[in-house]
């Protein structure tokens, strides 16, 4: 009885709360991505790295290469547990938060997550077999050990962004009298969206990975730390990322080809655009007001040439869209200037890198070189979160796609907000864990760190000293 | 057997192998968290930590399955059950997280207030953990969550007898696997002390879940009658079998043979899962929402299936690896490091 009460009393001091329910999916899922790039990124870098240090052509053993693998098998083994920490409230938070979604799509919508699930059981085992193992299996098993890791890795960020993909272009199924009927699993994987964001995506994740370890050894050489180690410490990750960079753009194309075909409303969100027309320009910046874009820089066709790469293409505006149903025009495009922006500078650096080697074999002699490095893994990460901001906010007040309204998925229990206040306290603690664990890593290359490692014998947890 | 049926039997297989791993690893960080005084627990917490792990991860994921599983599959029950219950899931969630992280930064200092922050919320969360999934099956198992969008009550749906009931079970169950299994793990490293001081855990744990069960079935049979015929009815055989299988494990223990008291032990949980889930049969959700009601159309049930067989070609092998690296090295180092 005096438990009803109280349910009474929440529902009653709350009326809707599909702003914290929101605000409790983006940062939770803001944060997992940052940390899952390094579950797609990583295993490769660390294989590579394993691989480059074992004797070879009579030559030792790279005693550098041997201690970075060493360093980031460690710094990906805690990252891991961290992603799969924080994947696992999402997967909750899909059922708490929006069980509308999931009542009535989950037979189609959650394919790609069993599939995903697959996939990062195998890369959790083999995370295992791979850091636990690695004295104890031989050196060419251990290698090899780490091929399915890699594997699994951009297996999963494929069959997750395949289920993204299908809120934004919702295929493999009908809708007759209000019921779902006639679903096909594979077609709703394979959706319009899913091969371009999933490229565009696991490119993301390499870029995110490359700038973001090389930028911990830029900032140790601007300190003065330049041995060989810092050197190729900074050197492997950044020509990985610095090769992504230019392709990733090419796929930046591809990918707004595909919103403006198949989400035309958003793509006129991303560019701020209100009225159709033709010979559009490309506006960069300023604030829409009152159906207007104010002080954006304009590049004349711009618009136009970027989506049919013809000057005089058409381009629908969000005139098109029923007032009602247009997506927050601000946050999408501001956004998605971020990552374009980002994004170019990126591939200058990029270019940078390719020039002096291309002159020299070597790196960039100014410090503003490294600098430039220190900062990319920052910049990678902001270009990644205003990318989903942009995706996801664009694709408002659809949570899928001209199918089901957001706000009618949401959940209706009462208080779900304070679960957005604990959620955001708890990541706040986790944030600040995750940074100090890190920091830890660098120069600690014996120490065992990684929860998965074998203990050390004088390490213990709990335990003292 | 239905495709729906066959997917529902799947996934209680991954519940149950979820209970055994997962549990076990709740259950080590119950025992940490009695262990004592540092000095005092020393050894023992050495013992449960070795024990968890590069499997820890792997351990965790059959979760993960059986979610995915179940909103893929029949999506109405899942939505139902999480919109009611999500107070006791973002607890459950809450404590995950501290118990992942506290797992995950463990080596990561040498700095001893850190290292007991780190210990204490890996042992607090390991016991709240199972606690608050110990209710939302309570729940789920007296009928409390409707079918429809946070239908049922958010609060009484789990602060209930039935879910409380649930709750002590589940942590007890855990603190019962871990120490039968901690058992076997001692006697692999030739640690009779450890041995003897699991062994008796494992005894009165097993005890006092004994006594719960029979205080329990007084709660089911006024707070849950349609589980409680169930479970007297089709269920006996298997709560007859957990039953025989728990105090096989107890007599087991008592004649030092801890191997095979880790397999009864493993049976005796195994068939109270079970035991609940033909009780409960046809109902997904009692007293409404029937397997075949909840499942998904046969095109996405067989897309499942397959998807599942050869999810599992690939899992097991992989795992039965993991397991056998970490066992293989296990004895290694318990032979150099006899004591
Ligand atoms: C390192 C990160 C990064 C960089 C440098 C870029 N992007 Fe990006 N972008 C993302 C990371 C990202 C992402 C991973 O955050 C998104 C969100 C959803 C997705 O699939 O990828 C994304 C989405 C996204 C979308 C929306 C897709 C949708 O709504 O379905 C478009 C149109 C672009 N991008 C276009 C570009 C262009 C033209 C770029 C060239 C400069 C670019 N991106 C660079
Ligand atoms: C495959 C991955 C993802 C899936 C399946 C997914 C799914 C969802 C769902 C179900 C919602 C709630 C409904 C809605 O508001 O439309 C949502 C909202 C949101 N997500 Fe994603 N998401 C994914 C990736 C991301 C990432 C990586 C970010 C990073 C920041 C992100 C940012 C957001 C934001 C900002 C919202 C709130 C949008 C708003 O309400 O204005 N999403 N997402
Ligand atoms: C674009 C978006 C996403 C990418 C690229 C991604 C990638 C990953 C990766 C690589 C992992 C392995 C752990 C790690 O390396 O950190 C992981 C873990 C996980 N993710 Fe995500 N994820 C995304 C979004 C989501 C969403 C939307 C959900 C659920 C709704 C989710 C659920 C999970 C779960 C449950 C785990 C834990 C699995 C385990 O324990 O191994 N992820 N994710």
């Amino acid at each position: 009885m005096e438990a009803l009460g109280m349910s009474e009393i929440l529902a009653l001091a709350v009326p809707s709360d599909l702003f914290p329910a929101r605000m409790q999916m983006a940062l939770s899922l803001g944060w997992h991505i940052v940390v899952a790039c390094f579950g797609v990124g990583f295993p490769a870098m660390v294989v590579f790295a394993e691989w480059r240090s074992h004797p070879r052509g009579g030559k030792d053993s790279d005693k550098d290469m041997d201690a970075l693998a060493h360093t980031w098998a460690k710094a990906m083994g805690v990252l891991f547990a961290v992603g799969a920490v924080s994947g696992t409230i999402l997967s909750f938070e899909m059922g708490m938060l929006w069980p509308g979604l999931m009542a009535r799509f989950g037979q189609i919508y959650g394919f790609p997550f069993t599939l995903e699930g697959f996939a990062f059981f195998i890369e959790s085992i083999f995370v295992g077999v791979y850091l636990y193992g690695w004295n104890r299996l031989p050196p060419r098993i251990h290698l090899l050990s780490g091929l399915p890791m890699i594997a699994a890795g951009v297996a999963g960020a494929f069959f997750v962004v395949a289920a993204n993909g299908w809120m934004n272009t919702p295929t493999g199924f009908e809708i007759r009298n209000g019921q779902v009927v006639n679903t096909d699993p594979w077609a709703a994987m394979f959706n319009p969206s899913t091969a371009s964001q999933s490229v565009h995506m696991i490119l993301a994740a390499v870029m995110v990975t490359g700038f973001g370890v090389a930028s911990v050894y830029a900032v140790g050489m601007l300190r003065g730390r330049s041995d060989r180690y810092h050197r190729i410490g900074l050197l492997v990750p950044l020509t990985v990322a610095a090769v992504a960079a230019p392709i990733q753009i090419g796929v930046g194309d591809w990918i707004a080809n595909v919103v403006a075909k198949y989400q035309p409303g958003k793509l006129a969100a991303m560019e701020g655009l209100y009225q159709s027309g033709t010979g559009v320009p490309l506006s960069m910046g300023g604030i829409y007001v009152d159906d207007r874009l104010v002080g954006a820089i304009e590049i004349p066709y711009g618009l136009s040439l970027l989506i049919h790469h013809d000057p005089n293409g058409f381009v629908a505006g969000l005139d098109r869209v029923p007032p009602g149903l247009r997506p927050p025009v601000n946050v999408t495009h501001l956004s998605y200037n971020v990552m374009v922006s980002i994004g170019f500078a990126l591939l200058g650096l990029a270019a940078w890198l390719a020039w002096a080697w291309w002159r020299r074999r070597d790196i960039p002699r100014t410090p503003w070189f490294l600098r430039a490095v220190a900062l990319s893994g920052l910049a990678a990460v902001v270009a990644l979160e205003a990318g989903w901001v942009a995706t996801e906010v664009g694709r408002q007040p659809w949570i899928v796609y001209e199918i089901q309204l957001t706000r009618d998925a949401v959940s209706t229990a009462p208080g779900l907000r304070f679960g957005f206040y604990l959620v955001l306290a708890v990541y706040i603690v986790l944030t600040v864990m995750t940074a100090y664990v890190l920091r830890r890593l660098t120069g600690a290359h014996e120490a065992s760190i990684a929860p998965q490692e074998p203990e050390l014998e004088e390490q213990r947890v709990g335990g003292g000293t | 057997m239905t495709a729906a049926e066959a997917v529902l039997a799947i996934m209680w297989v991954g519940l149950t192998t979820y209970a055994l791993f997962g549990g076990a690893d709740f259950g080590a960080g119950f025992w940490d968290l009695l262990a004592g005084g540092t000095e005092r627990g020393r050894a023992p917490r050495r013992l449960i930590e070795h024990s968890i792990g590069p499997v820890w991860e792997a351990n965790h994921v059959w979760l993960i399955f059986v979610l995915v599983v179940l909103w893929t599959s029949f999506p109405p029950a899942f939505a139902a059950i999480a919109s009611t219950l999500y107070i006791p899931l973002t607890l459950a969630a809450l404590g995950m997280i501290a118990r992942g992280a506290a797992f995950a930064f463990r080596h990561s200092t040498d700095q001893l207030a850190f290292q007991r922050l780190f210990g204490a919320s890996f042992a607090f969360s390991s016991v709240t953990t199972p606690f608050f999934l110990g209710t939302i099956a309570g729940a789920v198992a007296s009928g409390r969550v409707p079918p429809g969008i946070a239908a049922g009550d958010v609060i009484t749906s789990w602060l209930n007898p039935t879910s409380m009931l649930g709750g002590v079970i589940a942590v007890g169950a855990c603190a019962y696997l871990a120490a039968v299994y901690l058992c076997s793990d001692a006697q692999q490293h030739h640690d009779l002390s450890l041995l003897a001081y699991f062994r008796a855990r494992a005894i009165v744990i097993a005890l006092l879940l004994g006594g719960i069960a029979l205080v329990g079935i007084a709660v089911l049979r006024a707070d849950a009658p349609q589980l409680f015929n169930g479970l007297i009815s089709r269920g006996l055989p298997l709560i007859l079998a957990s039953v025989a299988a728990g105090i096989g494990s107890i007599l087991l223990l008592a004649r030092r043979r801890p191997g095979l008291a880790r397999v009864a032990g493993a049976l005796a949980v195994t068939a109270v899962i079970w035991g609940w889930a033909v009780a409960q049969y046809p109902y997904l959700l009692q007293p409404e929402l029937t397997v075949q009601a909840a499942a998904a159309p046969e095109t996405t049930l067989r897309a499942m299936l397959i998807s599942l067989v050869v999810g599992a070609a690939l899992v097991v092998p992989s795992l039965v690896f993991l397991f056998t690296l970490f066992q293989r090295s296990h004895s290694e180092t318990s032979q150099t490091a006899k004591h």
